[in-house]
């Protein structure tokens, strides 16, 4: 699914420096969306006990999607992070496929139920499969990076976490290696102000996660992780960069955890009220809707008509997932090794 | 002297199969420079760009291999010493051993990591340790530990053909210590195969990397005076080869299991409880364990070393007791 389709056919003319034309703005939009109703959906599915556990994206959707709009899908490799939702859906995975994942169904093409929901992975669509263990994904980014280095394939690797992830080791062997061997990655961080419930300045001494690029001779910059465009703006470039072999890059996305850290967790016990309600303003979802209209660039109508479509896209998706067949339970043997 | 050392025997591969598939790369550290124990020496030379000096971050040399390996190389890491490996312990239990599982068999990993192990080499704790307690339990790796060259040769081909990780533990005290002819020597090459080295009727011993070397010595000074041992070489710890774990043990019906690692949750309680659990009916004693005592690592000096580690004189100590019962 690549866009959504409303009355108007809209032209492909960039809008904006970095070649966001009015229809991969009408695209972004349709994902932030997408990731945000989702999310709401399924938790709405494990308050009503049908779904054990959901960890969701809420707040930053926009960085997710503005990231990943800025790869080739099918060619670009990514070592995605448990709230990058909005990240597997521009690379391709679909409403029904992400309520797949959530039920731990026998179809889920991320893990077949093997794993907890928001562990994702998918060698079609260079969706590198990910684990609980955070970070771990970033040696896998960089070896990814190397291989192809050897054969000499210009593709780029994006490899994301949150800003606490970063404390563990493997952050940083991984941009010590990708710096010294100038690989294609970028590394992407979601700055979301909390590690469950220890803020910022509990899990580094900098303001910046941006910063730790110097200490491995490595470009950074930090955007605005509640702007999509922005956040598109740095990374294509980035982007472009790895790909003619510029090496690595950190990009620190400033964005807002909006909700708990998952449906298990009660951040009223660590978060201030009124933090929240300042940082719910900046709403990726309502900033964007709020710029592309005040912008001119597309009438409320059209906006409303893709709001109208997701609710049934994701709707549609719940209630086929719910239908879908379980793993026999003797699965469990399978696939403990390839046979050669 | 005749024949290959065990060193020689990974290099000759290393070299062989390096020219075979140019998917193959080395990675680690010091390997440009041929390695701390040579088994990459002139390597670098030969295949420019295939042997690649890593930073001292033994996570990273493994969680960099798992995404090459995932890509579609095969790279064959080496970590200088096991005992350095547990820093990449997550890299290998949390992400290469499921690899293939957790995507129902979508991706996988041919990847190898080389490492040398054990002691006698006065290594002291941090240069001597046995590793393979912690690695045989992660279903979905394969362990390898082989005793003689040949097979350090057939298997590591085998290993870095299989599309599953491998960890490939070398003996590193018998790295210049026996010899074998590779030409004549074929070795065994499948993955999951022990050998039953030797026949008598006696008793069974299991062993395998120096163990097996110091158990064969001990079955030989036990038969000049009448007793006759079977030495199983175990070679591959996971999966393991129960069929012929089991039938070595039927006749004998007597078995002892040596290591060097330490006792308790080593890796002879595995081949103990097999036996004991579906051999029991063929047992004339019960199963016995020589390992090395109940310390946190094997220590430095020669009188402490030699009295932590088994060798040929407690192996046939101990058989003999078993023996006699
Ligand atoms: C290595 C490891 N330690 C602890 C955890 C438990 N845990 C899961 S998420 C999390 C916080 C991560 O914070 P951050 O990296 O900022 O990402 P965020 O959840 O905020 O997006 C922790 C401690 C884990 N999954 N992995
Ligand atoms: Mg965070």
């Amino acid at each position: 699914m690549t866009s959504v389709r409303t009355r108007r056919e809209r032209s492909r003319r960039p809008i904006d420096e970095y070649l966001l034309s009015e229809h991969q703005l009408e695209e972004m939009y349709y994902y932030i969306l997408l990731a945000r109703r989702l999310n709401e959906r399924m938790l709405a599915l494990n308050r009503q006990g049908r779904a054990a556990f959901v960890i969701a994206g809420a707040g930053q959707e926009a960085a997710q999607v503005g990231a990943a709009m800025a790869l080739q899908k099918g060619v670009d490799f990514v070592a995605p992070y448990y709230r990058d939702l909005g990240v597997n859906l521009v690379l391709g995975m679909t409403a029904r496929e992400a309520m797949l994942n959530l039920l731990g169904k026998r179809d889920d093409p991320n893990s077949h139920g093997r794993q907890m929901p928001a562990h994702w992975g998918s060698v079609a669509r260079r969706v590198v499969t990910q684990s609980s263990v955070v970070t771990t994904q970033f040696p896998h980014a960089v070896g990814i990076a190397l291989a192809a280095k050897l054969c000499k394939d210009p593709i780029v690797v994006m490899a994301s976490c949150g800003e606490g992830s970063t404390s563990r080791g493997d952050f940083h062997e991984s941009l010590n290696f990708a710096a010294i061997h100038h690989l294609p990655v970028i590394f992407f961080v979601e700055n979301n102000g909390y590690a469950i419930s220890e803020r910022t300045e509990k899990e580094m001494p900098l303001e910046h996660v941006a910063d730790r690029a110097r200490g491995y001779g490595m470009q950074s910059a930090v955007v605005d992780g509640m702007d999509g465009i922005a956040v598109y703006q740095t990374v294509r470039p980035a982007v472009d960069q790895a790909r003619r072999g510029g090496g690595p890059f950190l990009i620190e996305a400033k964005c807002y955890r909006l909700w708990p850290h998952s449906s298990d967790d009660d951040d009223s016990r660590y978060r201030p009220k009124k933090e929240l309600e300042e940082w719910s303003r900046k709403d990726p979802v309502k900033l964007f809707r709020e710029r592309v209209e005040s912008d001119g660039i597309f009438p409320r109508e059209d906006l409303d008509e893709i709001e109208r479509r997701v609710e049934e896209e994701v709707r549609e998706a719940a209630q086929w997932a719910l239908m879908q067949p379980d793993p026999e339970p003797e699965d469990a043997l399978t696939f403990v090794y390839r046979e050669a | 002297m005749p024949g290959a050392t065990v060193i020689e025997a990974v290099r000759v591969t290393l070299e062989e199969v390096m020219g075979q598939d140019d998917r193959v790369f080395i990675i680690g550290e010091d390997v440009e420079a041929g390695g701390v124990f040579r088994a990459t020496e002139g390597l670098a030379a030969k295949y420019p760009g295939r042997v690649i000096d890593s930073p001292l971050a033994e996570s990273s040399i493994i969680g960099i291999s798992v995404g090459a390996a995932h890509y579609g190389m095969k790279p064959v890491a080496e970590i200088q010493f096991a005992d350095f490996i547990h820093a990449g312990f997550d890299q290998l239990c949390s992400e290469a051993s499921r690899w293939c599982y957790r995507t129902r068999g979508e991706a996988h990993l041919p990847m190898v990591v080389r490492t040398p192990w054990g002691g006698g080499v006065h290594g002291g704790q941090h240069h001597s340790q046995s590793i393979e307690a912690y690695y045989t339990h992660l279903p979905g790796l394969k362990v390898i530990a082989p005793s003689f060259p040949a097979d350090y040769r057939s298997l590591l081909k085998a290993a870095i053909a299989d599309p599953n990780p491998v960890l490939f533990l070398e003996h590193k005290r018998t790295y210049r210590m026996v010899r074998q002819d590779l030409a004549t020597e074929p070795g065994e090459s499948r993955i999951g195969r022990a050998r039953v080295t030797r026949r008598g009727d006696d008793l069974t011993i299991y062993a395998y990397g120096l163990m097996l070397h110091e158990s064969l010595a001990a079955a030989e000074t036990l038969s000049r005076d009448g007793i006759e041992c079977t030495v199983v070489d175990l070679l591959t710890l996971l999966p393991l080869d129960l069929e012929t774990i089991l039938e070595a043990a039927r006749a004998p019906g007597k078995v002892l299991v040596v290591h060097e690692d330490t006792l308790t949750g080593g890796f002879g309680g595995e081949i103990a409880a097999l036996v004991a659990e579906h051999a029991f009916e063929y047992l004339d004693a019960p199963v016995r364990r020589l390992a090395a005592p109940d310390v946190p690592a094997m220590p430095y000096h020669h009188n402490l070393e030699s009295f932590f580690m088994p060798d040929r004189e407690k192996i046939a100590r101990a058989a003999r007791e078993l023996a006699a019962y």
